[in-house]
Formats: C-alpha cells, sequence, structure tokens
C-alpha cells in the first residue's frame, strides 16, 4: 500500500513539474546570412554614358513571392560595357555584401553569362581567381547587331575548373537569373 | 495383553500410514498461452524436497503425498517458475499452467515459431539473434528488411529507414528496451539510433495492435529488447568483428554480462564501425562514408515476485550524404537524372565531409516492477531521451562549417502498467502514461528553423482485456485513449503567412511582427482514440488463424505542421500545414499460419484504409533567385492500402531447407484517385540453406531477391526552362528504376576452442553478381546505382 501512494505521488509530482516547466521565453529569430536576394549587373559603356543595371531582387528568399526582375534600358549596337556584378543579402539590416564573400572563395565560384533567343552580344571574363581560371563577378559584353532575346546569368559553387561553359561546369547553382535585352 | 496392544497398534499403524500418505499426485503442464505440453517441467515439493520432471508429453507424477497441503514449486526452462498450493485427498489429478517467457532469455532460437507476447491476434514476426549477428556490421533497417512486408526507405545505404507494409517515419512507432524511441522519426532521412548489435531480441508488429504501446502506429510496431539475463551464477561475453571490402571498413562489438543466483546482474555492450566511402559497380559513391560507436549498460535485480532495473545507451553516429546529390535548383537536378553516373566522383576517401549527418542518441530508463497476488504485477517506468541531431551543408564563407541544422529533442516519459490475470482464462492490461517534450532549435546556425521550439506534452490510457474461451479460441480488445497539447513557437515568412490567408485563420497567434518575418505561438490540441479487436483460433497440429482490426490515430508531427522553406537534401520546397488533424487508420489483417518443422508457411492479407492520411506532393514550380524549385505541399487525403505477405519454409532434405518469401502492397490516394508515392514494388526472395549440426553447425545459405518494378506511381515529373539549350525540360522525378536481381551468399562453421567458449567464422557475399541497379525507395537513386558487390568476414567469439 505505501508502494501504491509512492507510486501516484511520484506521478502527481511529475504532472505538476511538467506542467510548470514551460517558459516564457521567446526564441529568437534567426537572420539567413547566405541568402542571396538581390543580383545588380551594371553595365557600363565604355565611351562613358548612362550605365545599363539589371536587377532580379527576391526579398523573400526560398518564400512564395517570386523575384522582381528590372532591366533600365537598352543596348546600343557596337557598344562595349564593363560589366560589374553585386550580389547582396538584404534580408538582414544593413543589407550584406555577398560579392565579396564569393571573390574571397573565388577557387569555388564561378559566373556564367549565358545567351539566347539570338541575341547578338559576346561577353568575355575580366577577373580571374587565384589559379587564373575565370570568376565572372567582373566582365566586358560587346553588343553587335541590333537583336533582342535573353541573358541568362549562372552562378555556380565549387564548380570544375578549368571549364569550357555551363554544360561541363558541374558544382551545385547558387544563382540563376534570366534577363529579356534588346540591342538596338 | 500388552503384546496384545503392541500388535493391534501395530498393524492398524501400517494401513493407515499407508492410507494416509500414499497418494498420487498426478496430471500435465501446459503453456497458458498456446496450451502446448511442457516437456521436462520440474516440480518440487516444498517441505520434502521431492522432485519430480514431466514426460515428452506434459505429463508428472508425484507419489507418496499424504492427505495434506503441499506447496508445490513448477519450473521450466522458458517459463517463470510459479508456486501453487495443492490440496491433496486421495490420488488428486491437478493441471499446471505456466507462463511462457521466451523472451526473457539470452538466446532466442526462432524457428519457423513465434510467440505472441506483445499482440496476441496479430502474427508477430521475429528475427533470431543468430540472424541479427549477419547484420552486425550493417543496420537495424537491413535486419528488418529480411522479413516479409518490411521494405526500407533509404537515403543512400547507411540512412535505412524501415517501412511496414507501406508505410515509414512517424506511422512506425519503435520502441527500445521498453522506451518509445523520440528521435525526430519524422524525417524520411533520419535512420533510427539503434545499435543493431545492442539488440536481443527484434519482434515485428505488421499494425497498432499493440496498444500497451502506443495507439498512433498506422505502420507498425518495432519492439526492440536487449538479450535478458538469467537467474543464476554466471559470467559470458561475446564479440563480433566484421570486415568488409565495400566500405573498406569495419565494425567490432563486445558485450559482457555478469549474473547472479541472487537475481542481480550487470551487463556492459560497446560497438565501434568505421567505413569509408561505398562502392558501387563502377565508380565510388564518394562522401558516403559512416562512424559509428555505440554503448549500452543495464543493471538490475531480477527476482520472481520484484525486480529493479536501469538501463542506458548511447548512440553516436556520423554518416556522409553522397556528395553528388546535394543540388541547387531544377537545372542541377536535370543535370544529375539524366546523367548515368554521379556527377562528383572522387578518390576514395574515410573522411567524412558536408553534406552529413551527426546524430547522438542518449537513452535512459529505470523501471520496477513487482507481482502483487491479488491483483498482477504492477510496472512502473520512466525514462529520459535527448536526440541531437547535425546537419551539414555545403555552405559559403564563414558558415563553412557551421551545422545547418542544429535540434536538441528531449523527452521525458512516465509510464505505470499493470499486468493481471483475472481468472485463468481472462488477463487485463492496463497502464498511464505521461509524456513531456521539448523541442530547440540551435538558432545559432544562420538557417531559418526547419522545426520549431516546442513542448509537447502527452497523456494516455489503455485497457486490453483477452479472454481464452477455450483450447482453441482466444479473442482480444482494447481500447487507448491519447491527449496531447503543443505550445510552439514558429517563425513564419511574412509573405507565406499572407499567401496562406493565416493572418484571418489565426489572427490571435501573432506574438511580435518582425521586418520580413511573424512570430507566432500557435497551442495545438488532439485528442485520439485507438481500438484493436481480434482473434487467434488454433485447428490444432500447429494450424492457426488469426484476425485482427486495429484502429489507429496518429496527431500530425512537427514537420507536417509547420515546414516552410527550402530542404535542402530533397532540393524541393516543403511547405507543412498549421490546419491538420489526426490521420485514423483501420487496419484489418487475417493471417493463416501452419507451424512444423518440415513444412511451415504463413500468408497474410491486409488492408488498411486511412482517413486524413497526410501526403507530401508537388503542386507547383516557384522562381527564387537560385532558380526554380518543385514546391512539394503536405495535404489531407484518403488513402488506401492493400496487400499481402507470404512466407514458406520447407524442409526438403536431411540438413536442407528451402525458403521463400513474396510481399506485394498496392496504395491509392482514393481523393485523386491515383496511386500514392513511394510504395514498395512486390518483391520476392528464395533461399537455400544447408545446415548440418552434426558438422560444427556449418551453415551455408544461397539467396535471390527479386525486386519488380514498381508500376503504380504517381507523375510528379515537371518541366524546367534550361537557358543553355533553350528548350523546356521534363525533370523526371517519378520513373521508378528498373527490377531487379541479387544473389547473396552466406556461411559460417563453429569451433569449439576451450568447453565453454566457441568461435564462429563466417564469410558473407552480397550481391555476389556485382549487380548494376537502382531501388526505388532509395532517395538517392536519381544520382547513383546502389552498392556493388561486397565481401563480408566475420567473426563471432561466444565466451
Amino acid at each position: 500500500m505505501k508502494k501504491v501512494k509512492f507510486l501516484a505521488t511520484a506521478i502527481l509530482v511529475t504532472v505538476l513539474f511538467v506542467s510548470c516547466s514551460s517558459d516564457d521565453d521567446t526564441p529568437e529569430p534567426v537572420n539567413e546570412e547566405e541568402v542571396i536576394t538581390t543580383l545588380t549587373l551594371t553595365l557600363a559603356p565604355n565611351g562613358g554614358g548612362t550605365s545599363i543595371t539589371l536587377q532580379t531582387q527576391d526579398l523573400d528568399g526560398d518564400g512564395p513571392d517570386a523575384p522582381i526582375i528590372n532591366v533600365s534600358g537598352n543596348l546600343a549596337t557596337g557598344v562595349t560595357y564593363n560589366g560589374t556584378l553585386v550580389l547582396l543579402n538584404e534580408t538582414v539590416n544593413p543589407p550584406e555584401n555577398i560579392t565579396e564573400e564569393v571573390e574571397e572563395e573565388d577557387l569555388d565560384h564561378q559566373f556564367f553569362y549565358t545567351l539566347g533567343g539570338g541575341l547578338d552580344v559576346t561577353t568575355a571574363y575580366t577577373n580571374f581567381d587565384s589559379e587564373g581560371n575565370p570568376l565572372g563577378t567582373e566582365f566586358t559584353l560587346t553588343a553587335g547587331e541590333a537583336s533582342s532575346g535573353t541573358l541568362t546569368v549562372t552562378l555556380r559553387h565549387e564548380p570544375t575548373k578549368p571549364n569550357t561553359d555551363l554544360a561541363d561546369a558541374g558544382g551545385e547553382t547558387d544563382i540563376e537569373a534570366t534577363f529579356n535585352v534588346t540591342v538596338q | 495383553m500388552r503384546k496384545y496392544a503392541l500388535l493391534i497398534l501395530l498393524l492398524s499403524s501400517i494401513p493407515s500410514i499407508s492410507q494416509n500418505c500414499d497418494n498420487t499426485l498426478f496430471g500435465t503442464i501446459t503453456d497458458l498461452y498456446d496450451g502446448s505440453f511442457l516437456a521436462g517441467a520440474t516440480l518440487i515439493v516444498t517441505g520434502s524436497e521431492q522432485t519430480v520432471q514431466t514426460d515428452l508429453d506434459g505429463n508428472f507424477t508425484i507419489s507418496n503425498l499424504c492427505n495434506d497441503t503441499y506447496s508445490i514449486q513448477v519450473s521450466h526452462l522458458f517459463c517463470l517458475t510459479k508456486g501453487f498450493t495443492i490440496k491433496v485427498s486421495g490420488n488428486t489429478n491437478k493441471n499446471f499452467k505456466l507462463e511462457h517467457h521466451l523472451e526473457e532469455l539470452k538466446q532466442v532460437t526462432v524457428k519457423g515459431k513465434t510467440y505472441s507476447n506483445k499482440s496476441k491476434t496479430i502474427l508477430e514476426n521475429t528475427i533470431s539473434k543468430e540472424e541479427l549477428e549477419r547484420f552486425s556490421s550493417g543496420t537495424l533497417g537491413d535486419a528488418l528488411n529480411s522479413l516479409s512486408g518490411v521494405s526500407s526507405i533509404n537515403t543512400g545505404n547507411t540512412v535505412v529507414k524501415p517501412l511496414i507494409n507501406g508505410l515509414h517515419s512517424s506511422r512506425v512507432v519503435i520502441m527500445n528496451n521498453g522506451v518509445r524511441m523520440e528521435d525526430q522519426e519524422w524525417g524520411a532521412e533520419h535512420a533510427p539510433n539503434i545499435d543493431i548489435n545492442a539488440v536481443g531480441h527484434l519482434t515485428l508488429i505488421k499494425g497498432a495492435d499493440a496498444l500497451q504501446f502506443s495507439g498512433d502506429a498506422v505502420g507498425g510496431i518495432i519492439v526492440v529488447e536487449a538479450a535478458k539475463v538469467p537467474v543464476k551464477d554466471s559470467l559470458y561475453g561475446k564479440t563480433l568483428f566484421t570486415a568488409a571490402t565495400n566500405g573498406r571498413g569495419s565494425s567490432m562489438s563486445s558485450e559482457l554480462t555478469k549474473s547472479y543466483q541472487s537475481g542481480l546482474y550487470a551487463a556492459v555492450q560497446g560497438t565501434l564501425k568505421y567505413f569509408g566511402d561505398f562502392e558501387a559497380q563502377e565508380y565510388i559513391l564518394s562522401n558516403t562514408g559512416i562512424f559509428e560507436r555505440n554503448t549500452s549498460l543495464q543493471v538490475g535485480l531480477n527476482r520472481f515476485n520484484y525486480g529493479i532495473e536501469a538501463y542506458y545507451s548511447l548512440f553516436k553516429n556520423e554518416i556522409g550524404i553522397l556528395r553528388a546529390s546535394h543540388l541547387g535548383g531544377a537545372q542541377d537536378q536535370i543535370r544529375a537524372i539524366e546523367s548515368d553516373r554521379p556527377l562528383i566522383i572522387n578518390d576514395f576517401t574515410y573522411q567524412i565531409n558536408a553534406p552529413k549527418q551527426d546524430v547522438t542518441h542518449h537513452l535512459s530508463r529505470i523501471k520496477g516492477f513487482k507481482r502483487f497476488d491479488s491483483f498482477g504485477k504492477l510496472s512502473l517506468q520512466y525514462d529520459f531521451q535527448r536526440n541531437k541531431r547535425l546537419e551539414f551543408d555545403i555552405r559559403r564563407g564563414t558558415d563553412k562549417d557551421n551545422a545547418s541544422l542544429d535540434l536538441k529533442l528531449d523527452t521525458h516519459t512516465l509510464m505505470l502498467d499493470l499486468d493481471s490475470h483475472l481468472t485463468d482464462a481472462i488477463s487485463l492490461k492496463t497502464g498511464l502514461m505521461a509524456r513531456y517534450q521539448n523541442n530547440f532549435a540551435n538558432p545559432n546556425t544562420g538557417v531559418r528553423r526547419l522545426i520549431p521550439d516546442y513542448d509537447k506534452y502527452d497523456l494516455g490510457i489503455y485497457a486490453i482485456v483477452d479472454y481464452r474461451l477455450n483450447h482453441n479460441l482466444l479473442v482480444e480488445a482494447g481500447g487507448r485513449f491519447d491527449y496531447r497539447y503543443m505550445d510552439v513557437f514558429k517563425f513564419y515568412r511574412t509573405s507565406f503567412w499572407k499567401s496562406r490567408n493565416y493572418e484571418e485563420v489565426f489572427p490571435k497567434i501573432i506574438v511580435e511582427e518582425l521586418d520580413n518575418q511573424i512570430l507566432t505561438n500557435p497551442q495545438l490540441n488532439f485528442y485520439n482514440a485507438s481500438a484493436t479487436l481480434g482473434a487467434t483460433y488454433d485447428f490444432g497440429e500447429g494450424h492457426k488463424l488469426f484476425f485482427n482490426y486495429s484502429l489507429a490515430s496518429r496527431a500530425p508531427n512537427p514537420s507536417e505542421l509547420f515546414s516552410e522553406g527550402l530542404h535542402h537534401s530533397a532540393s524541393r520546397i516543403e511547405l507543412g500545414d498549421l490546419r491538420f488533424n489526426s490521420e485514423i487508420g483501420h487496419k484489418i489483417s487475417l493471417t493463416f499460419q501452419r507451424e512444423n518443422e518440415k513444412f511451415s508457411f504463413s500468408i497474410n492479407p491486409f488492408i488498411n484504409a486511412i482517413s486524413d492520411f497526410i501526403v507530401i506532393e508537388p503542386t507547383e514550380i516557384q522562381q527564387t533567385v537560385r532558380g526554380n524549385f518543385q514546391v512539394w505541399e503536405y495535404r489531407q487525403t484518403n488513402a488506401k492500402l492493400i496487400g499481402i505477405d507470404f512466407d514458406t519454409s520447407y524442409a526438403f532434405a536431411q540438413n536442407f531447407r528451402f525458403n521463400h518469401q513474396f510481399s506485394l502492397v498496392k496504395g491509392y490516394d482514393r481523393s485523386l484517385d491515383q496511386p500514392l508515392i513511394s510504395m514498395p514494388p512486390a518483391n520476392t526472395k528464395n533461399e537455400i540453406v544447408y545446415q548440418n549440426l552434426q558438422f560444427n553447425n556449418l551453415r551455408l545459405a544461397l539467396q535471390s531477391a527479386y525486386v519488380f518494378r514498381q508500376n503504380e506511381y504517381p507523375n510528379n515529373n515537371f518541366e524546367v526552362f534550361i537557358p543553355e539549350t533553350e528548350t523546356m525540360e521534363t525533370v523526371d522525378l517519378s520513373t521508378p528504376p528498373d527490377a531487379y536481381h541479387l544473389l547473396n551468399f552466406n556461411s559460417s562453421i563453429d569451433f569449439k576452442v576451450t568447453k565453454k567458449s566457441t568461435l564462429t567464422l563466417g564469410l558473407g557475399i552480397t550481391n555476389v553478381l556485382n549487380t548494376s541497379y537502382r531501388n526505388y525507395l532509395n532517395r538517392l537513386r536519381y544520382y547513383a546505382d546502389d552498392l556493388g558487390r561486397n565481401f563480408l568476414l566475420n567473426l563471432k567469439f561466444n565466451y
């Protein structure tokens, strides 16, 4: 009988303990550090003039909202542009510049510029990693004949280097953004 | 005169002695459960210490008893010793029943015989100790896979998750030494955290019948028990060593047990497993190594009337996940699926890099029992589990070596059970359960929490009655009620919160609104009822029919409720739903069994109808900066699973035996009228075994395993634009791989080293023909072939 009493008390105590143990502390939020929300491609004409920007911005990361894509203007035939690329994480305040991280880990990254739909432009890498293979946060873009099509920017993490193009680059895709571009 | 008187006294005394103390007590001793006669049982008459044994038919005779009341102690090798008080008057007939307790012994040899202890109206499948030892370097899932009706959902070859009659994860309850495993079992890529070498006895119940454990086992229950220690003075141990060519590694496991006649005992066990990259037929599966370290300790006192036991186990496992399976979006998936080789193949290494899992599971338990003559056996158990799970992804910058997932799950459980025999024919099991669980997701990962912080409270109560109507028929009925309360702190993305219209559905749960996230405090209640009803009919001569209906109710798990974001290991976005209610399964199973040394079989058809079945399926393609991802949303539907398991064993010649298994399950989504995803394809196993007990117990076994192609599957393919080729390409996630056939060989031979120790030498070859194949239920089948040929050398030393 003593044992039964003891057991009953033990259960009661545990239930009480259990039901009182919840605390009111709310957990702290996690701000994702690696998310890339914004990619901005700035094309500055070689001889001076207004720069053209191509931007994709997805402020909720892999949330349901689709990225907002913006192309500020058209390219001019025969003009060569100096391209620079900036990656931002705008889920944190102030926004974090991810380009620096990518440039620090240059051996593990490479940008690719893929053309589609008959767009007559050529691109060339102007910055390279420590082993002399392309990195691509800086590049040149030369517009040819009047045409329109797509320019796709792809960032591969841990690609096979050197490579000829996306097809044999391997690695995993960290960014893929397609812009509709016109040369006139 | 005096002489006469003496003579009369003498004459009258002789017959009076012979009349009073020349009685015979006779009868039979039978098994309380199946009524079988127990041969070799010992009866001891207390006082005179007169000892007799039953013959082969369970009969006994004790002579020279007086007209008196005697205490007789009846014992049998496989039973609990029991005391009886018998009134002898003349020649008396008395039959005794003993409770079979085979699972309390160390050596469990199951030869076509199943001992129904956890459930009486579902045929239980058990795996013998010898069989388990053959899987020493593998996993618990691999061992379970050898049973009909069980397959596994794998992530590579080291994360093996049991699938019972088509169901897995939260629908399969695993009881580890009386403790319900709480090891984040909801994830398909989370394998059970149990060391196969610590398992003494493994029982599978393909249903929710065993209500004493849980009421939510929609799929089934796996009961894992440590080897039981005999009540006698002894010291024994065992060391198992396995070396394997595939993975170029080995595993070693040792155990040592000390026991005393007084009932005191202690056992210690440990396992070390170390493997490098495994290999498919043609290439190395890079980053698939495993490093596992386990230990368990057990001390206790086991008396007939009371006992107490403390148990602790530590399981620590580091598992590499195939490097080539870590992908970005849909365009990466296309490349990986279309390539017939993994996209990343490196040289062989023992090193385990990201992506990887690092899991630690502590389990401790203290249990005591006391038998009361008046109302039965009362047990009280407290257990504590801590599961710490770290998952590492390929990351960038300062987070490179930081885990992406860091969860700590603590569970406390208190259970009170009463096991009583109301009469010889009726027994009753009742009990109460209280459980508290806390999940803590470490925010330092820099990745939004996959599973939110929560506190969970469970209360359960159950009763199961079984009634042996006569020698042939036993009926069983049970009911259980569970209450669950969850107190959760969950951060939702503001965009998701709005897109789901949760603003209007749950306006009151918002705690705080941040820049792009909303902190909420959902408080959920679930009331679950479960029940079972069954009968077993014994036709005699080993023929039995089992019928069982079970009702199981399962509350949605945290992943089904709260998922909201990219699941990296599946490269898809997974979305849960806060509005889910419990899913309810109705399973009817029928088994006809013939038990016989020469020819035995069992045939087990079943049907499982589940309402509000929670299923995850693709709904749309979502664009992100990283490319396109498929969105998989959890949804509730009505499901139906129908299947059959067939087992047979035939000793066709002396020392030769043929074993055959066939399993089939079909699963359908009744609402959408389409097949369910990840249903195991039909499969059959055929095995020829030669075993010669006279010749050093030589055993040679050749097994053929054939897995059919799954022809019924939902079409979840989708199309994605590829900029390089400017085309839309189909991402084929649905088409199952082809059928395959594997040949496995296994052999062993025993050598007596000393009087008390035996060395068993074994050689095994899995995938003898080095077949290249892919398994529909392997989550990495898109990226790489399954394992190629493997040679295993086993050494077992019993001492």
